[in-house]
């Protein structure tokens, strides 16, 4: 077993506090995931998790909790995307981009500043790539905080969010809000990558939210078992890509370790590549 | 502010707010905006790829681009656009990641990979810049047609013999191309603002499709002329100026379209009349 736990892989603090944000992070990530593949919100997600960089950023500013500013800003940007709110996905699209652009620039202001403050630009890394070995023992409560109402938003409306996804107006008419529906399902979006953007980092949040949901939606027929796989998959990348980070330690170029993110990162993405035949020969037996 | 050493900003920066301007005008008109937004930003991982192995980074910023592209394309054939769109543009952010881990001086020069650094643009890097625009610009050319069509009638552009797979594989690699240009000098993060909000901007204020091109390049070009003058006066990273300039475009074209839509009832819209005149 040496060869696959690195010695030291079990009694080692910022790995046990690594494996416990990073596992609720894709627990939250994958539950909510499922509802932004199917309604069509992965650029939503993913222009959040960016946005909550300029959170990240004006934090920095601040000297708060970086995770306030995430959470934040993330909210803040739901709503403006809501109140833009466009019916049709190109249009959706669109005002998805403009926003993101417009908080990008912020952020890229907030950075500035912070270079200018403590003359170094490590804080736009760390934000940008995130730093799950180094987090103090002490985010664990505050990531919990996060994790539960954004899991509440989900399991409350469940039922309303299946069916506005599916159908807009069969929902109305089933008396759902369907908007107040979209925004408060925004908002656990926003909540689950802030959450992500702790532990791979703002923009690798989006691998997270994204990948472990389509690989389940493509391999389970019910919404639920898909909910439950999507998290399921989610938080297995995450403790093997942490695996391989803590052994990576001891690989070439530098011996200083890879990044987490990235093996969280190609790990998904080969799990995505493998599901694709795997979800065509199910359809192929159901159809006949 | 027309200081020697800004020639270069001006020049580059103009040029990628023509390219932006056009390129755009289709991103907006297919409802690219994600694929437009993925692209730049991913190709970023290849200039971390093309630094770690000593080579110019704009190979890498290409590669990178067009790579990208193409596997969005691959991709999507099976599934819904925007999950392959997203978990390419990861996969590449990973990569780039990886890359950075194995050099040991990046933080700054990421950061203006990330959020642009016009005045770091140098004499020599322009003309490979002017050249890949007018290769962007000639290949809108010829397709210009064929997209337009395709973008607001597939089915009757599919019955004319144009093939939809091919045209948006074409569509994508110049959207790489444009991309791997513009991102040295307005940054990955901030491309996309330039790409859609200008053109989103001219697309609610004409219907003409020729017309519409002409203005968002105006728009693009006053935007990045307004975010290098204002830049250069406060000292503040460009790409704030340019992203907030993108989004204050896109306001004022939808209030300008609901001012008029609210008087003549019709918001107004390009026509397929106009595409196939």
């Amino acid at each position: 077993m040496r060869w696959l736990f690195y010695p030291g892989f079990f009694s080692s603090s910022p790995v046990h506090v690594a494996l416990v944000i990073g596992g609720i992070s894709a627990l939250v990530c994958g539950v909510v995931g499922t509802f932004t593949v199917q309604r069509g919100q992965s650029y939503a997600g993913h222009a959040l998790a960016d946005l909550s960089v300029t959170g990240g950023s004006a934090s920095f500013l601040a000297s708060i909790s970086p995770l306030w500013g995430f959470a934040g800003m993330g909210v803040l940007a739901a709503g403006t995307m809501d109140m833009i709110g466009v019916r049709n996905q190109r249009g959706r699209d669109l005002a998805t981009g403009i926003v993101r652009g417009a908080g990008l620039g912020l952020a890229a202001l907030f950075l500035y500043w912070d270079t200018q403050r403590s003359s170094t630009t490590g804080a736009s890394i760390t934000i940008l790539f995130g730093s799950m070995f180094t987090i103090g023992n002490g985010s664990i409560p505050l990531v919990a905080a996060f994790a539960v109402p954004a899991l509440l938003i989900i399991g409350l409306l469940f039922r309303p969010l299946l069916l506005s996804s599916v159908s807009a107006d069969l929902a109305a008419a089933r008396g759902v809000r369907v908007r107040l529906a979209g925004l408060a399902c925004l908002v656990a979006i926003a909540l689950a990558v802030s959450l992500a953007a702790m532990t791979v980092g703002a923009i690798l949040s989006t691998a997270l939210l994204v990948g472990p949901a389509a690989i389940a939606l493509k391999v389970t027929s019910t919404p639920g078992s898909a909910t439950i796989t999507a998290a399921a998959i989610g938080v297995a990348a995450t403790w093997l890509g942490v695996l391989l980070a803590y052994d990576s330690f001891t690989w070439p170029p530098s011996h200083d370790g890879w990044p987490v993110s990235f093996f969280i990162v190609a790990l998904i993405f080969v799990a995505f590549l493998v599901a694709q035949p795997i979800g065509r020969r199910r359809i192929r037996q159901v159809e006949g | 502010m027309f200081a020697p050493f800004m020639v270069n900003a001006w020049i580059s920066a103009s040029i990628v707010a023509v390219i932006a301007g056009v390129v755009g005008f289709f991103v907006v008109l297919r409802g690219a905006a994600f694929v437009a937004d993925a692209v730049p930003q991913g190709a970023f991982a290849g200039a971390a790829g093309a630094s770690l192995l000593g080579i110019n980074t704009l190979i890498g910023l290409a590669v990178f681009a067009l790579a990208g592209s193409l596997g969005i394309g691959w991709l999507s054939r099976r599934g819904r656009r925007d999950v392959a769109t997203a978990l390419i543009l990861v996969m590449m952010l990973g990569l780039g990641a990886l890359f950075l881990s194995f050099t040991v001086e990046y933080s700054s020069e990421i950061f203006s990979l990330l959020f642009g650094e016009v005045l770091g643009v140098s004499t020599n890097e322009i003309l490979p810049i002017a050249l890949l625009g007018i290769a962007c610009i000639l290949a809108i050319g010829v397709l210009y047609r064929p997209l337009l069509l395709s973008s607001l009638a597939p089915e009757s552009a599919a019955a004319r013999g144009i093939r939809l797979g091919w045209l948006e594989v074409a569509f994508l690699v110049i959207v790489g191309v444009a991309a791997s240009m513009t991102l040295p000098v307005v940054g990955a993060l901030l491309i996309f603002s330039l790409m859609i909000g200008p053109p989103a901007a001219a697309r609610s204020l004409t219907s003409n499709p020729a017309l519409a091109i002409g203005l968002s390049v105006v728009l693009a070009l006053a935007t990045v002329w307004i975010a290098i003058a204002a830049a250069f006066e406060t000292n503040w990273p460009i790409g704030f100026f340019v992203g907030v300039g993108g989004g204050v475009c896109y306001a004022i074209g939808r209030v300008i379209a609901a001012v008029r839509g609210s008087r003549t009832r019709r918001a107004p819209a390009i026509t397929i009349a106009a595409a196939a005149e």
